[in-house]
């Protein structure tokens, strides 16, 4: 300890003695290419979108027709946007009821290390990294009511076969099944790492007085990674509000615009309509939440658990 | 006491063995699909297909614009990821390496990017690509990737720049050793760990990167793979057994490639959680 202060004090005193020259070309250099780059594609979009909000503008030629807050008012009060933002408090409800719970308990199952649970790790975490368009028409056709495989069990179950995709009542169901099914092993992952890093003593102590599986995960194990489920209910709250890519092969959003998230939203009335002042207020409205979700979210949650 | 935990772990395993169906079930279907027959499809959509005819496979490997899609994928996705690894070190190097006016505000400022919603700056990205001329090149995908890939990149690279032995640099420094070569000499060298993870990380993103090429992307022969998917699928709408396979085939290489990478693909997505 003493040694390695005393050495690092010692490189700061030869760096303020050494090349300035070294330092300063190194700085002009290195950093900005990154800081140019995130200006140019990160944070100028962004102060742009807040700009475009404001006008009534179709992408060409410059935005001069100023509207003020008459997008939002339009985007509040239009009733597929309520639609879309009610699906997405149905992916957090689903998340944090289904999916991260499955995920808990599968981590719990199959933190140790031996090869099965190796394996099965292994299987759990596949959908992840599928792309979200392939596993989307991978569900397409499950659900597909002439040929899919949902549309098999309806005929053993001697019932007329329902298009689950085109059904209003269905489909944002069945859109969740696939999230669960891409991203539970995702958030497995980030509690097997935790449980892994749980120490094996206090396991074993526990075991040694008479606790069950059960009762170790419940007071031992369970708190002992709280950080981590902290981290993932977070995850899980951002990617909830980002989830585009799945919906668009298997319900583009329909049937009647029933199934749009806030991405799909302002991708398919913002863009493809070119209402690029109109798209932008959903993006800004978008942004605001995801800001507001990370900042509470950091402040209580993070903080308290410190992670 | 060996009853109750035989009938633990036999109810352990049967619960691990429907989850795993859950998720392998689909897979297996598309592959399997894509050797069936239409209406075998619609008899059995699940099982094994009853003989396997392989002219759907063949027949989209034959179609030079499969290759195409691939190829447009495997060029932007190695782009970006030489890109951010390049430019996300030498950034975390300067702010690991030397102490300067205005260094710690650079680097919150070039981690905000973790929190920003990528699909909210979407629409002014289609409007800056445009009227930069780069609609419709790879470089429309390449550039805004990479900017969004950085955060996370100099986070990480940072971290593990970090715990570097510092005697290493006095050495070289003392030797008249400038930043710039120990940056190129040592520091990179030394880093492949972390380099191979974020690599692969940025890598399977923008592999499966929907959204940008989706929006900036018009004309088919520089379509990625994804594009190309959905762009298939619109032409053979009902025919289920072409497209199963043509998923298939693009699924097979990154299940290959997280079954060779898993080590960093694991580390990378779940290390940003554990670090940040």
């Amino acid at each position: 300890m003493i040694t390695s202060s005393y050495s690092f004090s010692n490189w700061r005193q030869r760096l303020r003695r050494g090349r300035a020259s070294g330092r300063l070309s190194a700085v002009l250099l290195l950093l900005p290419p990154a800081l140019i780059l995130f200006s140019l594609f990160v944070i100028l979009p962004l102060a742009d979108a807040a700009y475009y909000s404001l006008f009534d503008w179709n992408g060409y030629a410059k935005p001069s027709d100023f509207v003020g807050a008459e997008n939002y008012q339009r985007l509040l009060g239009h009733s597929t946007f309520h639609t879309a933002l009610w699906n997405t408090v149905q992916l957090v409800i689903v998340s944090l009821v289904v999916q991260l719970p499955l995920a808990l308990g599968l981590a719990l199952l199959i933190y140790r290390k031996t090869p099965t649970n190796a394996l099965f790790r292994l299987v759990f975490f596949l959908p992840y990294i599928l792309a979200e368009v392939a596993a989307g028409l991978i569900w397409s056709f499950v659900f597909d009511g002439e040929y899919g495989v949902t549309a098999q069990l309806f005929h053993a179950l001697d019932m007329e076969s329902v298009y689950i995709l085109a059904d209003r009542q269905w489909a944002f169901a069945a859109i969740m099944t696939v999230i669960v099914w891409k991203y539970f092993g995702f958030h497995m992952m980030i509690y097997i790492a935790a449980l892994q890093g749980v120490p094996k003593d206090l396991v074993e102590a526990a075991r040694l007085e008479g606790a069950g599986p059960w009762q170790i995960a419940r007071h031992v194990q369970i708190p002992m990674i709280k950080h981590a489920i902290v981290v993932s209910v977070f995850f899980a709250l951002i990617g909830s509000l980002q989830i585009f890519d799945i919906i668009i092969p298997l319900t583009n959003g329909g049937p009647s615009n029933s199934t749009h998230t806030i991405v799909t939203y302002l991708y398919t009335f913002g863009l493809t309509r070119l209402k690029i002042g109109f798209g932008s207020a959903a993006a800004i409205f978008l942004f605001v939440i995801a800001m507001l979700v990370a900042f509470f979210y950091q402040r209580h949650a993070m903080a308290k658990e410190g992670a | 006491m060996s009853r109750l935990f035989l009938l633990r772990n036999s109810l352990r395993v049967i619960v691990l063995l429907v989850v795993a169906g859950f998720v392998i079930g689909p897979l297996l279907a598309a592959f399997f699909g894509g050797f069936k027959s239409n209406a075998q499809l619609r008899t059995n959509p699940l099982g094994l297909p009853a003989s396997w005819d392989v002219s759907h496979y063949a027949g989209i490997l034959d179609d030079p614009s499969f290759w195409q899609y691939l190829g447009n994928s495997l060029l932007i996705s190695s782009a970006t990821v030489i890109l951010t690894l390049i430019v996300g070190a030498a950034a975390a190097y300067v702010f690991s390496h030397i102490r300067f006016f205005g260094a710690r505000m650079l680097h919150s400022y070039l981690l905000l990017g973790l929190m920003f919603p990528f699909a909210a700056a979407i629409l002014p990205l289609f409007i800056k690509v445009r009227d930069l001329g780069l609609l419709d090149t790879y470089w429309a995908v390449i550039l805004p990737q990479t900017a969004f890939g950085l955060s996370l990149a100099i986070l990480l690279f940072k971290a593990f720049f970090d715990q570097l032995p510092r005697e290493l640099f006095e050495a070289a420094y003392v030797d008249g050793c400038t930043y710039l070569r120990f940056f190129w000499a040592f520091t990179l060298p030394l880093s492949t760990p972390i380099l191979a993870t974020v690599g692969v990380f940025v890598f399977v993103q923008s592999w499966n990167n929907f959204l940008l090429p989706l929006v900036v992307f018009n004309t088919e022969s520089i379509y990625t793979w994804p594009l190309g998917m959905m762009q298939f699928r619109g032409e053979y709408l009902t025919q289920w057994n072409l497209i199963l396979a043509f998923v298939s085939l693009t699924i097979l290489p990154a299940i290959v490639f997280f079954l060779a990478a898993q080590k960093y693909i694991v580390a990378g997505l779940t290390g940003g959680s554990v670090k940040g």
